[in-house]
């Protein structure tokens, strides 16, 4: 009998699905067991740690890092190399200290570019005691699995609908084997009781009986070329269309870094967005008015967008400084640059003529309307498909703001009395004259 | 039944035993095939290991490679700055104020940079900046990017570092120096206060040199006259729109007579105001652009001209030097000594004698415009030292030769004796910008920056300081003169650090630099020995006729020829004969007939012309073309100076023949013969229609009479139409349903015919806004030129326009009017002549809208007419059945075929292209957009600004390059813009305005006092 085979093929799916709900069930206990590990610190004598970090981060970061040196050195261990009232006095007045002729501050100042330190007289030694509380702390060693994050992060929602999808799946193929079963079963029982199931009378197959009827050929006929006429169309039209095109760049630059986890503002780097036609690639001066101070990739162990390893993000970082030809031990330019090549992905053709300004600056439009949520792409890509149609679509439905420029005052007081409405498309405006975009 | 005829294939079958029967029936080809062209390298072949099969497979491969390399998209690079200029945001252009000065054309220019490239030349409005661009500065940009240019300094042709050349040139002006043999610095003229002081100071430190200025065309008899009379080697400044009555004899001063840049001053005069204009009376031979602009223009000789400049020198100074009397002159005179303070006179001849004229008229009538303390420093250049010089070379006396900014092997007219003279020199060094005719026989040629990337000072007039600053980093390994200089005088400073130091005016140096001019004060006439007006006036009157003179001149394109690798200005069509690519001797019809030359039309509608030889003092020029020029004088011929280069000269530019080799003794007069040659030349004329034909509707003239005394009605006709049997006027008529244009921007041009000089400043200004390519010489005579912008210039038939149409009014029935109408194509011996700019005319009832299959032009609220190249097929339907032929097709991709290497198919000329305007494909129709581009970016910064758009704030190209004021434009729903004032002028009228296309571009009514 043919159909034996089949018990093998169940008993296959469910040994799978079990298997599946198990995984998942043991995944959950890996992530609880990931929070429970806690952050050790070995707080220094007279010192409070977490609001000496506080403080450190508002007052100390822009110039230190604890493990590596910036503009000013590595500060972690400090204390065990200068005595304590040495580092209150250099704190609050550091120049004072160099200019009374101090061997170890002259030396500091000197090892570092000659780069005065900001005075901090507001600084109580309490608050310098907090701050060195923290530049003590012990290196944490953390597990192996947070330093290797995986893609692996299912959420708790999708847990329990994988465990309930995964049951029910389970649930349906045992009563379709039921069903196979009882139909055996049966069969079994009738030949034995000799009783002979009925054969089906023959009649015409039914693709004979299709290709007689001329007509109904006829009508297919026209469906079939009617939806291939459609699917070519639309295939056709996608040419040239390079909606989702994500190139690989030259270094992998992270927008949901930036713009999401950091929220630095789209216009802060694409800054001729507000003044020229183009948005403008940020040129390596900008990126290095933060990433002078930022050399390594600090990400939270916890947070929730590391998609690389650490050593991988700080790699790119490098590749910047290649770029732009900065040395970070030393803390200098050295003047040789290697300007970065990055793959355009906006491609408008030459004769379509666009202006950032006119819907950044004049229409105030959100930059993720045209972009998509920029702040969330690890890698970016095209969003919108920049087809002409698109253009056109938005420039029927979107109102004019007119709020707050003169410019737009009178025509359209005499606009909206001509065609009788309150708000003004941009259609209306006359934005959808051919010779607005294409001269 | 067959039939028994024998047909003869040629008459040579009649022969029984001809050999060519024969032959021919054996041979399929008369000819035999050039198989050995291309196989006859048997050996190649044989050793060649490419069989059959593996070209075949080859092919496959390259086939299917190609074929799947179009599969993928391409992958576009941008590279975004390191660091980032402050000053500089990507896709927003910035202007730098700066000065040109190359020796012939000075002008306080505007400069616009994009991502720091030079696009585009733009006038200088700010107070003090008076000097305005012409063709050729708006060129200039181009020439920036000339890839001939010498791009690294040259010992004996091999390259070579600054510092070896350096070296040597200081070596061997010490070697000078210690053996007493002479310096020579041969200049161009500088203008420039900072170079004649570091000249000087060479000068100091070197005893034994000398400095000689050289301008390629002299105008050394005028500054001679000049300096006998102010004591100082310069020019008199005239500014005519003080002038009521203006007399020039046989000066082009709406060309390039003495420096050129009168025709802002002489436009604001032409309009009349209160009933009044200025009066203009011009006595040339050619046909000038200020003949073509005379109220009265009397052809004359040369001879004749000087026997004019007595006569009215007698009327207006009341002496009674011998001399011909001719009526037109005395009229002239009189009404020139009537004006009083209010006349100026002008006088282009090469003779001390006719300047110092000019120079005791203008005294005697205490001309206004006439001004001698804010002389024009533009023009030095000394005869006498360049004559002292060759000979001086050829004793062998000049020991070292250092030349700047000038080519006197291509510009002298021995120059075959140059370069002969120049071996006997021990060190020659040329300045140059490309290795021209004399850099290339130098032992130094030296790589000079372009303007646009150079440091300098202009004195244009004095009492004026303007500044050149450069917009470019230098493209190439290049050496400014001036730090030569400075290098030789053993300073250490840059020039830029010495000419910030040497400021010294009333502006700060950051304000001077922005602002490119100073205005200096303190500046007073000196006052010469007096010369002897009545002595030089009976020379004059005795100078005698030659039975034929040749007059050399100027072309408002090339000039004299330092940009002649400028395709540009090679295709720019000359506005009096309408050719391009060419100079040639003009010639007066009756001289023509008597010589047997002709013109003629051929079946592509080309113009062809016969080729003389001339003669001058034995020297012959070989295969001139000629082109009959209606208001020759008789008597005369005219050629242009500054065509037939060859050296560093891209092989479609090298047209034309060098009248250099005539301009003998620095005279643009010369006593010439000419002969008829074999042959026929082929002429790249635009213009094929000469005439009228008494069509008032495209160019309408009035007199200032009838302008006064008669209403608009009578001498701005309206025409009439029939509707419903019954005579309206046409602008009642309207067949569509017209549009609402009154709210928001409705953009109207206006040109002023009576301002308009013809000078093209506007045709190459829209060269350079629109991406506009060059198409070159064979496609200009296809008639498939791609000026969006073509200024026409029509003839009269009669002596007057106004002839032409009582002419055409007076004949009566068919066989009178057709023999009418024939005559009227051939214009008058001295006609009257009308320039009129025609770019597309932006209709609002356009008739090319209607016929396009596609839409690709369509009618914008604004009133532009649009033209989407991406939509456009090319059927070209609108192009027939546009009335006034602005539409330009593009037949072949001119910014991707090797056919076509002008600028656009050259890495380094592509970059003068304007990022905001397409590139055209092949294919596509093309025209005038109104600058939309620039009205587009003025309402969007209005927009950004959050205002209303500024009073006059819209421009174009072409209005903005016009200095005359002839193109105006702006929105005429906004009252308080000029164009609006204008549009409401009684003298506005549409061209062909019967025809009801409601044009959005409007002229004014031409009067002639």
């Amino acid at each position: 009998m043919k159909k034996v085979g089949n018990h093998k093929s169940i008993s296959r799916i469910i040994a799978l699905s079990l298997a599946f709900v198990m995984s998942i069930s043991l995944n959950s206990f890996a992530q609880e067991a990931a929070s429970a590990v806690a952050a050790t610190t070995a707080p220094a004598a007279g010192g409070d740690a977490v609001q000496g970090k506080a403080l450190f981060n508002a007052n100390c970061a822009a110039c230190h890092k604890l493990d590596a040196k910036m503009t000013g050195p590595a500060l972690r261990g400090v204390t065990a190399k200068y005595d304590k009232a040495w580092i209150y006095k250099w704190v609050k007045n550091s120049s004072e200290l160099i200019a009374s002729g101090d061997a170890d501050a002259v030396k500091v100042f000197n090892e570092n570019n000659k780069s005065v330190m900001t005075a901090f007289p507001q600084l109580s030694n309490a608050d310098i005691d907090n701050i060195l509380a923290y530049t003590d702390t012990v290196i944490e060693t953390p597990d192996k699995g947070d330093t290797i994050p995986g893609p692996d992060k299912g959420a708790e929602g999708g847990i329990s609908n994988n465990l309930i999808l995964g049951l029910l799946a389970g649930i349906l193929a045992v009563l379709v084997a039921m069903l196979f079963m009882v139909n055996n079963v049966l069969n079994k029982i009738a030949k034995e009781n000799g009783i002979e199931v009925a054969e089906k009378a023959k009649t015409l197959p039914i693709w004979k009986s299709f290709a007689k009827n001329q007509f109904l050929v006829l009508v297919s006929v026209i469906f079939l070329m009617l939806t291939s006429a459609y699917f070519v169309y639309g295939y056709l039209s996608q040419i040239g269309v390079d909606k989702d095109y994500a190139p690989i760049q030259p270094i992998h630059y992270s927008h949901k870094i930036h713009a999401g986890d950091n929220g630095i503002e789209c216009k802060y780097c694409h800054s001729s967005a507000r003044t020229s036609k183009t948005a403008g690639i940020p040129s390596l001066n900008v990126c290095m008015n933060c990433h002078k101070n930022i050399s390594e990739f600090q990400g939270d162990k916890d947070s929730t967008y590391v998609e690389y390893t650490k050593e991988y993000y700080t790699g790119e970082i490098q590749k910047l400084y290649d770029a732009v030809g900065w040395d970070k031990t030393t803390q200098k330019y050295t003047g040789k640059t290697k300007p970065v090549k990055w793959v355009r992905i906006h491609n408008l053709p030459d004769f379509v003529y666009f202006n950032h300004s006119q819907h950044v600056t004049v229409a105030g439009i959100e930059c993720q309307k045209c972009h998509g949520p920029v702040e969330t792409f690890e890698i970016q890509k095209q969003f919108a498909p920049l087809t002409m149609g698109w253009c056109v679509n938005c420039h029927r439905e979107t109102d004019v703001k007119v709020e707050g420029n003169d410019y737009y005052k009178k025509i359209h007081e005499e606009l909206s009395k001509k065609y009788g409405v309150d708000k003004l498309t941009a259609a209306q405006m006359g934005g959808l004259e051919c010779g607005k975009c294409h001269y | 039944m067959s039939s028994n005829k024998k047909y003869w294939k040629s008459v040579e079958e009649l022969n029984e035993n001809s050999s060519i029967v024969e032959t021919l029936r054996n041979n399929e080809f008369v000819e035999e095939i050039p198989t050995n062209e291309f196989l006859g390298d048997a050996a190649t072949l044989a050793t060649s290991s490419t069989t059959r099969r593996d070209f075949l497979k080859y092919v496959g491969f390259t086939t299917a490679a190609a074929s799947l390399a179009a599969c993928e998209g391409p992958v576009h690079k941008t590279i975004p700055y390191v660091v980032q200029p402050e000053e500089i945001i990507p896709g927003v252009a910035d202007y730098y104020a700066t000065t040109i000065a190359d020796g012939f054309d000075f002008a306080n220019i505007l400069v616009k940079t994009r991502e720091g490239r030079p696009i585009k030349i733009e006038n200088n409005k700010i107070a003090g900046a008076n000097f305005h661009a012409n063709a050729r500065v708006h060129a200039s940009v181009l020439s920036l990017y000339d890839n001939m240019r010498l791009k690294t300094s040259k010992i004996a042709g091999k390259d070579a570092t600054w510092d070896q050349a350096n070296a040597k040139i200081k070596a061997s002006v010490a070697d000078a120096k210690a053996k007493g043999g002479k310096v020579v610095l041969l200049t161009n003229t500088a203008a420039s206060p900072s170079t004649d002081r570091l000249i000087a100071q060479f000068l100091a430190s070197n005893p034994n040199a000398k400095h000689v200025t050289y301008d390629a065309v002299s105008s050394s008899e005028a500054l001679d006259a000049f300096q006998m009379v102010y004591g100082e080697r310069a020019l008199a400044d005239y500014d005519f729109s003080k002038a009521n009555v203006i007399v020039s004899i046989g000066a082009d001063f709406l060309g390039d007579w003495q420096g050129g840049g009168f025709d802002s001053g002489y436009a604001q005069g032409r309009i009349p105001q209160n009933g009044k204009m200025s009066r203009h009376f011009q006595f040339e031979s050619n046909m000038t652009l200020s003949g073509a602009a005379a109220d009265k223009r009397v052809p004359m000789t040369v001879a004749n001209q000087k026997q004019a400049l007595v006569q009215i020198y007698n009327v207006i100074t009341g002496s009674s030097i011998g001399s011909a009397k001719d009526e037109a002159v005395m009229k002239a005179a009189q009404q020139l000594k009537a004006a009083g303070s209010k006349g100026v006179l002008v006088c282009g001849i090469d003779d001390k004698n006719a300047q110092l004229l000019v120079l005791a008229i203008n005294r005697a009538l205490s001309s206004e415009a006439f001004n001698t303390v804010n002389t024009r420093q533009i023009r030095k250049g000394n005869n006498a030292d360049v004559k002292q010089l060759l000979a001086d070379m050829k004793s062998g006396a000049v020991h070292t030769l250092i030349m700047n900014g000038v080519s006197p092997a291509y510009s002298l007219p021995n120059g075959k004796e140059f370069t002969d003279s120049l071996k006997k020199v021990k060190l020659s060094v040329a300045f140059a910008m490309k290795e021209d005719e004399t850099a290339a026989i130098s032992s130094i040629a030296v790589a000079t920056p372009h303007y646009l990337e150079s440091w300098g000072d202009v004195s244009i007039v004095k009492g004026s300081y303007a500044l050149t600053q450069p917009t470019i980093r230098p493209l190439f390994d290049t050496v400014q003169f001036q730090d030569a200089l400075l290098s030789w005088t053993g300073n250490t400073q840059t020039y830029y650090d010495y000419l910030r130091a040497s400021w010294s005016g009333a502006k700060s140096w950051n304000q001077l630099v922005h602002d490119g001019v100073a205005v200096t004060e303190g500046v007073s006439a000196s006052a010469g020995a007096g010369a002897d007006f009545n002595g030089a006036a009976s020379t004059l009157a005795k100078a005698a006729a030659s039975k034929l003179e040749l007059v050399l001149y100027t072309k408002t394109g090339l000039g004299d020829g330092q940009q002649a690798n400028n395709p540009w200005l090679q295709e720019f069509p000359d506005p009096i004969t309408r050719a391009s690519w060419d100079n040639y001797l003009t010639i007066s019809q009756a001289d023509a007939t008597t010589s047997g030359i002709e013109n003629w039309n051929v079946a592509n509608g080309g113009l062809n012309g016969s080729y003389v030889t001339l003669t001058v003092d034995g020297v012959k020029l070989e295969k001139v073309p000629v082109i009959i020029q209606p208001g020759q004088a008789k008597g005369t011929v005219g050629l242009a100076l500054g065509y037939g280069r060859k050296a560093a000269m891209k092989e479609e530019m090298q047209v034309g023949v060098n009248a250099y080799t005539l301009y003998n003794n620095f005279s643009n007069v010369q006593n010439v013969s000419i002969a008829k040659e074999d042959g026929e030349h082929e002429f790249a004329c635009v213009q094929l229609q000469r005439t009228l034909m008494g069509r008032g509707d495209i160019i309408k003239e009035t007199s200032l009479d009838i302008f006064n005394t008669k209403e608009a009605g009578e001498w701005n006709l309206v025409p009439m139409v029939s509707l419903d049997h019954k005579e309206v006027p046409a602008t009642s008529v309207d067949l569509w349903e017209s549009f609402d244009r009154s709210v928001g921007h409705h953009f109207n041009l206006s040109i002023d015919l009576n301002a308009c000089t013809g000078c093209g400043a506007c045709v190459i200004a829209c060269h350079a806004e629109n991406n506009v390519p060059v198409v070159g010489k064979s496609e200009v005579r296809r008639s498939r030129d791609m000026h969006w912008l073509r200024i026409d210039r029509y003839y009269s038939a009669a002596t007057t326009f106004e002839g032409d149409n009582k002419l055409k009014e007076g004949s009566e029935g068919l066989m009178d009017s057709v023999a009418t109408l024939r005559g009227m194509e051939t214009p008058s011996d001295n006609p009257q002549v009308a320039f009129q700019p025609v770019m597309c005319q932006h209709c609002n009832h356009a008739p090319c809208e209607t016929v396009c299959p596609v839409a690709a032009t369509s009618h914008s609220r604004q009133g532009q007419n649009h033209m989407a190249y991406n939509r456009c097929v090319g059927t070209r339907y609108c192009a027939n059945n546009c009335p006034y032929k602005v539409r330009r097709f593009n037949w072949f991709l001119y910014n991707g075929n090797d056919e076509f290497d002008y600028h656009m198919n050259d890495d380094l000329g592509r970059m003068v292209l304007n990022p905001d305007v397409n590139v055209r494909s092949r294919g596509v129709m093309e025209k005038c957009s109104m600058c939309i581009q620039m009205t587009q970016k003025t309402i969007l910064t209005a927009k950004r600004e959050g205002r209303e758009v500024k009073a006059d704030e819209f421009e174009t190209a072409c209005s903005n390059a016009c200095t005359s004021g002839a193109m105006v434009f702006g929105d005429v729903n906004n009252k308080e813009d000029k164009v609006t004032e204008l549009s409401e002028d009684k003298r506005m009228y549409h061209l062909l305005e019967h025809i009801g296309t409601k044009p959005n571009v409007f002229y004014h009514v031409k009067v002639r006092n």
